[in-house]
């Protein structure tokens, strides 16, 4: 994609395309973010109290445990698919 | 070779490690002061935030927080792990693309205007002042344990080693110091964990042991031991350790200022302008939080293990029976008797140790008909941390070398602060607004002295903190939290927000968080100036600690309708805009303007 990036308009273009595709996977990488801290972890946590997990419940495990290793899986995945995204619009350092 | 001289060998011999490092590594020109050259790996880079990031509030304060509330102060472990999405997701690859030194910078640059620069310097220097408080509280408490001195010599010592630590070197010194201050502290956090898992559990992950069966010393209980722990509170009138007793809405607030506040510290932001790629930027927030989670999944084991610990050592025949004897009792409550972090007070005169939840009204008339007449013991609980490997008998150099893991991520966290502020103040301030043609000398002579008084106002407001280590850094995340964040988002992710949105967001912000705050906690954290407490706070349910997120909303719902009320922002500006988000590009950083 190198000839694209080298008219002033079509890079642009690409630009903006690059732009709206990172702005879907964050907003997707967030809801997941969202749900397992604030949700499951706090306000849902009445809802999973039925899924025991040692002595205590699911809700309990999200709060000080199960949030932190989602968040791991999400920084990780956002940086391989971003990484990914840069090569596929041709905007990476390289 | 008694427990002193051990304490003293290992901080000693942690402290020649990391001095002789900073000298290595001693930072030459500016360039290597602020950003160490671009050089540094993702996989280093991520360690060295883990250092920097996790302070004494993480390591000395958080698992005891925890312990004597459970369930409730979870917040704390979403709140300061679910911020480095935010940073990765929507902050750090941009800032490396933008390449400067400092956050101010960048939202000068952005808002094209000197003013925007000079109040973030301000907001950054707040939020990391009243950060440093909170690590002089926990440097005090470490020092005065491990040298046997009361809590302010501790605290005094503790600021000069801090002070003559963090001239030493800049980030270069510093990021590969932290390394190594990383290491240290992951092994002394992890191996008494390891221990006590074991002994309480069988099982050898403390993260694991906390939903493992209960058995002691490897006699089966058949109870979980977090249905154990709800059994033994309850049977001394606390409240239960897996419920959810706190306000909802508090607790929501709470952890989003944390998290908000995480992406909003100038001292982690900074951590991504070192890294040679925008790719790396990325990675290195997810190497940050692996080496971050490390802890953050212990601690809680930790501190429900401890507090486990405590009740068993104080009822050694069970909760049913009567108390030890005060005269009977352990090394550890001595040792810490010397600090007076932890008290007795013989209310019923029967000279052994009571200690249950006085404050439960349900539970007075079953105190009463034991005799009890008041709790007589109180904690301080950040102690916990530093003394659970006392309270579970391991051998002397666990402790010694917890004392270490300690001093050193009240170090690091502290010397990273410095660092921000002092870049702000010399580079920002200085060579940006007041003396453009300092020197390169003067700038670094600029950026010592700026250390220098920071640590003093930190120490003298560390004699009176207004909260425990971890309450303390909370606050000063709320403040991040309500100024830096929204600024920079909104920088990144809006061509609307012009100068004068900005200004008046982060005023906004800063300015009604930083008021709630000194409502709740005094003016200027000045004991008896507050005119609202936590306990029944000024507005809803929402406590100082938690304000943050209130302060931040109203900084983007400011920024936003002044921003729309005012003039568009300039071509050149949109360009800009447009170009940080793109990493095609991104060139090593210039320092000028």
């Amino acid at each position: 994609m190198s000839d694209q990036t080298s008219q002033p308009a079509k890079a642009a273009e690409t630009d903006k395309g690059y732009w709206a595709a990172n702005v879907r996977i964050i907003l997707v990488s967030l809801v997941i973010w969202a749900l397992v801290s604030f949700g499951f972890g706090i306000l849902l946590r009445p809802m999973l109290s039925g899924i025991s997990v040692g002595g205590t419940d699911l809700g309990f495990w999200f709060a000080q445990q199960g949030s932190i290793l989602v968040f791991l899986g999400l920084i990780f995945f956002y940086a391989w698919r971003m990484n990914r995204l840069d090569r596929e619009y041709g905007v990476d350092e390289e | 070779m008694d427990q002193y001289t051990l304490n003293l060998l290992f901080v000693g011999a942690t402290f020649a490690l990391y001095i002789g490092i900073a000298v290595w590594a001693r930072a030459g020109s500016t360039s290597e002061f602020y950003a160490a050259g671009r050089g540094v790996h993702p996989v280093t880079n991520g360690m060295a935030t883990a250092a920097d990031w996790m302070s004494a509030a993480s390591f000395i304060s958080m698992a005891g927080l925890i312990a004597f509330t459970g369930y409730d102060n979870s917040s704390f472990l979403m709140g300061w792990t679910g911020g480095y999405v935010l940073l990765a997701l929507l902050l750090a690859p941009y800032l490396r693309k933008f390449g400067k030194f400092t956050v101010p910078e960048f939202i000068g640059d952005r808002f094209y205007s000197p003013t925007a620069r000079m109040v973030a310097v301000l907001c950054l220097i707040v939020a990391s002042v009243t950060y440093v408080i909170g690590q002089m509280t926990g440097v005090g408490v470490a020092f005065s344990r491990f040298l046997e001195v009361d809590n302010s010599t501790g605290l005094f010592i503790g600021a000069a080693v801090v002070f003559a630590y963090a001239v030493f070197g800049g980030m270069k010194g510093v990021t590969y110091t932290q390394v190594a201050q990383y290491c240290v502290l992951i092994t002394a956090y992890t191996i008494p964990a390891i221990f006590i898992s074991l002994q309480l559990t069988g099982n050898p992950i403390p993260g694991l042991g906390l939903f493992s069966e209960y058995s002691p010393g490897g006699e089966a209980s058949g109870l979980y031991l977090l249905e154990k722990l709800d059994l033994v509170v309850a049977d001394l009138g606390f409240a239960s350790y897996t419920e959810h007793h706190a306000n909802t809405l508090n607790m929501v607030l709470f952890t989003l200022s944390l998290m908000i506040g995480t992406a909003g510290l100038p001292h982690v932001i900074i951590r991504f302008f070192t890294v040679p790629k925008v790719a790396d930027a990325r990675w290195s927030a997810g190497w940050a939080l692996v080496f971050i989670a490390l802890l953050y999944l212990t601690a809680p084991a930790v501190g429900a293990m401890a507090r486990m610990n405590i009740i068993d050592t104080i009822y050694n025949n069970g909760v049913s029976e009567e108390p030890i004897e005060y005269a009977a009792r352990p090394d550890w409550m001595k040792n810490w008797e010397v600090t007076g972090l932890l008290k007795f007070e013989d209310k019923n005169g029967d000279g052994r140790i009571q200690f249950y939840n006085d404050k439960s009204e349900a539970f007075a008339a079953q105190a009463a008909e034991r005799g009890w007449a008041g709790s007589e013991l109180s904690v301080n609980r950040d102690i916990l941390v530093l003394a659970n490997p006392e309270i579970a008998r391991l051998p002397g150099w666990v402790i010694a070398l917890v004392a270490a893991g300690g001093l050193a991520a009240a170090l690091s966290t502290a010397a990273g602060l410095l660092l921000a502020i002092s870049s702000s103040v010399s580079h920002d301030l200085f060579k940006g607004q007041l003396t453009p043609n300092i020197s390169e000398k003067g700038e670094l002579m600029t950026a010592r002295v700026s250390m220098a008084v920071a640590i003093a106002v930190a120490t003298y407001l560390g004699l009176n903190p207004p909260g425990f280590a971890a309450q303390t850094v909370a606050l000063a995340f709320g403040l991040a939290a309500a100024s830096i964040f929204p600024a920079l988002m909104m920088g990144i992710f809006s061509t609307r927000i012009n100068n004068k949105g900005a200004v008046a967001g982060m005023t906004v912000g800063l300015l009604v968080t930083l008021v709630y705050i000194f409502l709740h906690k005094g003016w200027f954290f000045i004991p008896g100036t507050n005119t609202f407490t936590d306990a029944d706070p000024l507005l809803l349910s929402i406590k100082s600690t938690s304000f943050g997120a209130v302060g931040a909303m109203l900084n983007f719902a400011t920024a936003y309708f002044v921003s729309h009320a005012t003039e568009d922002t300039p071509d050149e500006i949109k360009e800009l805009v447009e170009s940080v988000r793109v990493p095609r590009g991104a060139g090593a950083a210039a320092a000028d303007h």
